[in-house]
């Protein structure tokens, strides 16, 4: 019942795009998102929304993948949308009916917001959508490293997301087991009110508790026979490299928001 | 009345890419009270099947009917499933409480049964299983060794005295002297209790000393149903899938081949001894 999940969006493949290092994707999404608030002029969107699309081509993933992404916000969306049609009141005034008002600055800000985020969304979506989890926490080790001079356990981290990632499929497999041992017994997970059924679940919670405690001692024991003693010098089995493809990607990042600046100072 | 199985197929996320028919066509009648043992390799679909028998899956086609109850029809797959007493691989997928009593009454209390009731079969339950309840009933079952947990986790099931017991590998990962504990109370219960026992399991060993009938899945369907001697007369076949005959039967089987004149229906090491010690009497 809980096999359905699928965790990551991750899309395997072999593009310019999936090949660049998880670093250079995680600064770019920054600096994607630093352009997408850059921008205060509605027509500057279609810049940021071409970039998008043809990121997305370049990556060989769907476009409408992109827009599955939003999915998510199909209700705030368009709440954000509305509020800041009938709530701005300033500029000129364009309909009157009732109590209801629309201003032009309202039209203007109801698109200008839904578009910000939805490209936010969008956007930083392709990170996940091309990068595998595992290379995405290496490469957050990587950037958080500096940070170790204020004693930031950037290492500790690092393995710690990796092992919850790990382990996210073997506890769902474990959750439904329990929960069909405990059916078996009569449970009823689904009559009562919500107390009845948050009790309900003890049944199913507490072998999952028990046994992911267990696991995780032995998991430890593991590593440490393993000689695992934290990050302290310890070498990589894929060393992540800068090659060109990262400076390129750069450059068009940095392209595009030199873009989205001159536009707006100068046109 | 029987458990039917009819013309019963699965097929793990149909309608998808990664189709895979776990289960193709299977007919197959469990009638009351036999001891019905259920061989495979890994991934042959025994546990597939076993899951189908009390309702916690659902078929693709075909159905599955407990002593008249239809396990399709959400309403009736309730009173069918209280027939059918399911015993995990497992008993930490099964312990929760903070005693082993109260553990044990969580089946029971599930069948809306009375306070006085469900203590009165819990004990029961304790005692068929061989856990003394002065001595286990405050206990918390994670303090248990690994044959005391199984059998806790057992008597949880026994006390909801279902008519069919289904065991999903019980001796797995237990040592010597727990094997023969939880196989000892399987015995007994069905002494006791009368019930019908559909046991899981890779020892060919324990499933030769007790079982009245063996059904070998392979590929998720019936390659063969009979009498552990029908079975274990065709060692070869069940070595080709990947599985074991018990050690007896493959002696006997070397023995024949070079000619020793060895009757039908040897193939546990209890039988071999009888058989062995008649014909040194004789000689």
């Amino acid at each position: 019942m809980l096999n359905n999940i699928t965790l990551g969006q991750y899309l395997p493949g072999n593009s310019v795009v999936h090949r660049l290092d998880p670093r250079t994707k995680i600064l770019l999404m920054i600096a994607y998102v630093v352009a997408v608030f850059l921008v205060d002029r509605i027509e500057v969107f279609a810049l940021i929304i071409g970039f998008t699309v043809l990121t997305t081509l370049l990556s060989g993933i769907h476009l409408s993948y992109l827009v599955k992404a939003l999915k998510p916000m199909k209700f705030l969306l368009p709440l954000m949308f509305i509020m800041n049609l009938f709530l701005v009141k300033t500029g000129e005034l364009l309909v009157e009916w009732w109590i209801i008002t629309i201003y032009k600055d309202g039209i203007k800000n109801a698109f200008f917001i839904v578009l910000r985020l939805a490209t936010l969304v969008a956007g930083t979506s392709l990170l996940t959508l091309t990068t595998t989890p595992i290379s995405l926490t290496d490469g957050l080790e990587r950037l958080f490293t500096p940070l170790k001079v204020i004693k930031f356990p950037a290492h500790e981290l690092a393995m710690m997301m990796t092992i919850a990632l790990r382990f996210i499929p073997t506890l769902i497999e474990e959750a439904d087991k329990i929960t069909k041992a405990q059916l078996a017994r009569g449970a009823d997970f689904e009559s009562g009110n919500i107390f009845r059924r948050a009790k309900a679940m003890l049944p199913i919670l507490i072998p999952l508790f028990v046994n992911s405690f267990r696991r995780a001692d032995e998991l430890a024991m593991a590593m440490e026979s393993r000689c695992y003693h934290g990050g302290e010098g310890r070498t990589r089995m894929r060393v992540l490299k800068l090659k060109l493809n990262d400076l390129y990607a750069t450059f068009v990042m940095a392209a595009l928001i030199a873009a989205v600046v001159v536009i707006q100072k100068f046109i | 009345m029987p458990i039917i199985v009819e013309n019963l197929s699965y097929t793990y996320m149909a309608r998808s890419v990664n189709a895979h028919a776990a289960l193709k066509n299977i007919i197959l009648t469990i009638v009351d009270g036999e001891f019905l043992g259920l061989i495979g390799h890994t991934g042959s679909g025994k546990s597939t099947l076993i899951q189908q028998l009390n309702g916690l899956m659902q078929p693709t086609s075909g159905r599955v009917i407990v002593d008249g109850f239809d396990m399709n029809d959400k309403k009736q797959r309730i009173k069918g499933r209280a027939l059918i007493g399911m015993v995990f691989q497992y008993p930490d997928y099964q312990l929760f409480d903070n005693t082993v009593l109260e553990d044990i009454s969580f089946g029971p209390r599930n069948m809306k049964l009375g306070d006085e009731e469900v203590k009165a079969r819990a004990f029961e339950a304790m005692e068929l299983v061989g856990l003394d309840p002065a001595v286990f009933s405050d206990k918390s079952p994670f303090e248990l060794s690994g044959g005391e947990k199984r059998r806790a986790a057992l008597a949880g099931i026994i006390a909801m005295r279902p008519k069919y017991l289904v065991l999903d590998e019980p001796m797995a990962g237990l040592d010597p002297s727990g094997r023969r504990e939880v196989m000892n109370t399987i015995g007994k219960l069905r002494a006791e209790l009368g019930c019908a026992v559909i046991m899981v399991s890779h020892s060919m060993e324990d499933i030769a000393k007790a079982s009245d009938r063996i059904v070998v899945l392979n590929d998720g369907e019936i390659h063969a149903v009979g009498t552990p001697n029908e079975i274990f007369s065709r060692s070869d076949e069940l070595i080709k899938m990947g599985l074991d005959a018990p050690q007896t039967a493959r002696l006997v089987g070397i023995f024949r081949d070079k000619g020793f004149k060895i009757p039908d229906g040897i193939y546990t090491n209890e039988q071999f001894l009888h058989w062995f010690r008649e014909v040194m009497r004789s000689a």
